[in-house]
């Protein structure tokens, strides 16, 4: 079994940092990578922070969730460009990264994860 | 279509873009997040720089330099779009140099990353006729107006201006507004004759 890690993006870096506490708090031993604003950290999204927060986390298999428009763009770029295997979620995204964490920390299985998160589909 | 046809055009590009930054974020403050100018003018100064600084001397390799620099540099849902416009391009410039079939792959490229179709008013309703104008023979300057301007009366279904609904409709998209001036200085650097 392949280990799990989280990636997050969004447009502005608080908002990623702030839900990756969040995360951290049920889920300490979870591999969790974010990608917030862009170069400048200005709002928007940049393709090389997420390649940065592919590249650094410990995961071999990434979940990733993330806010809106561009950061969707870049994902798919980045996972294009990437060796490691990503899982783009559609998903909302603070439930959907939550669950995924807390499921990650339990141990539990990808596709139980993948199940859980199915339903939580908005975009 | 040649080197230095092309080289020419992205300068051009590049310098409408910038001269027109403003208006551009105006546009899309009405509708979006009002960045699209900004994040523009940032990718195409940046594009130009590498252009100069490389000098790339085949079509695929100024495509391909062009695009990795919007990818990057960029920051908003345009980068991506126009980056996976230029990498499109530079792959089917490997193999022709046929403007139509070009920038079908631009066009193809855009649909693959942002998933749109013509009338979601976006910057693909700029594409779309343009490109159907090319393949005719008839294109002009008041063509690709024309193309850019239909998007007046859409309705947004697709990026920031989506979540407007109804309340889209009445004003002009800005990614087809730049994609406008891509192809009028298309025309102004001899690309392809009016
Ligand atoms: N899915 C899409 N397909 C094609 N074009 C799109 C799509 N989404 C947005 N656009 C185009 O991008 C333009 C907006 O570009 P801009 O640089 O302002 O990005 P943004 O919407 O602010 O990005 P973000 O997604 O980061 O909020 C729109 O006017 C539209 O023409
Ligand atoms: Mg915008």
């Amino acid at each position: 079994m392949s280990k799990l890690g989280i990636v997050m993006v969004s447009h502005v870096p608080e908002l990623v940092y702030g839900i990756s506490r969040l995360l951290n708090e049920v889920a300490k031993d979870v591999s969790i990578t974010i990608a917030g604003g862009t170069d400048d950290n200005e709002i928007g999204t940049s393709f090389a922070k997420i390649e940065e927060a592919f590249e650094k986390n410990e995961g071999e298999k990434l979940l990733a969730f993330y806010d809106l428009g561009s950061a969707k763009m870049n994902l798919e770029m980045a996972m294009e460009m990437t060796d490691k295997e990503v899982v783009l979620y559609d998903t909302a995204f603070v439930e959907s990264a939550y669950t995924a964490a807390a499921l990650v920390q339990a141990g539990a299985a990808f596709d139980m994860i993948d199940a859980q998160l199915q339903p939580l589909k908005v975009k | 279509m040649n080197v230095e046809q092309t080289t020419k055009w992205l300068a051009l590009f590049a310098a409408k873009i910038n001269d027109n930054k403003q208006y551009l974020s105006d546009l899309d403050s009405a509708i979006g997040d009002g960045d699209h100018g900004m994040n523009m003018a940032r990718g195409t100064t940046e594009m130009q720089k590498a252009l100069e600084e490389k000098q790339p001397d085949t079509l695929m390799d100024i495509f391909k330099l062009a695009g990795m620099q919007l990818v990057s540099k960029v920051g908003g849902a345009s980068g991506p779009l126009y980056g996976s416009a230029f990498l499109g391009m530079a792959k089917a410039a490997k193999d022709s140099d046929d403007l139509a079939t070009i920038l079908e792959a631009g066009l193809e490229g855009i649909q693959k990353r942002g998933k749109a179709v013509a009338g979601e008013k976006t910057m693909i309703d700029t594409w779309v006729p343009v490109i159907a104008a090319v393949k005719a023979n008839e294109l002009t300057k008041e063509v690709v107006e024309q193309a850019a301007q239909s998007t007046i009366d859409m309705q947004a279904t697709k990026g920031r201006a989506s979540y407007l609904g109804e309340r889209s409709i009445g004003h002009l998209d800005p990614g087809s507004v730049s994609s406008q001036y891509l192809f009028e200085t298309m025309i102004e650097a001899g690309v392809i004759n009016e």
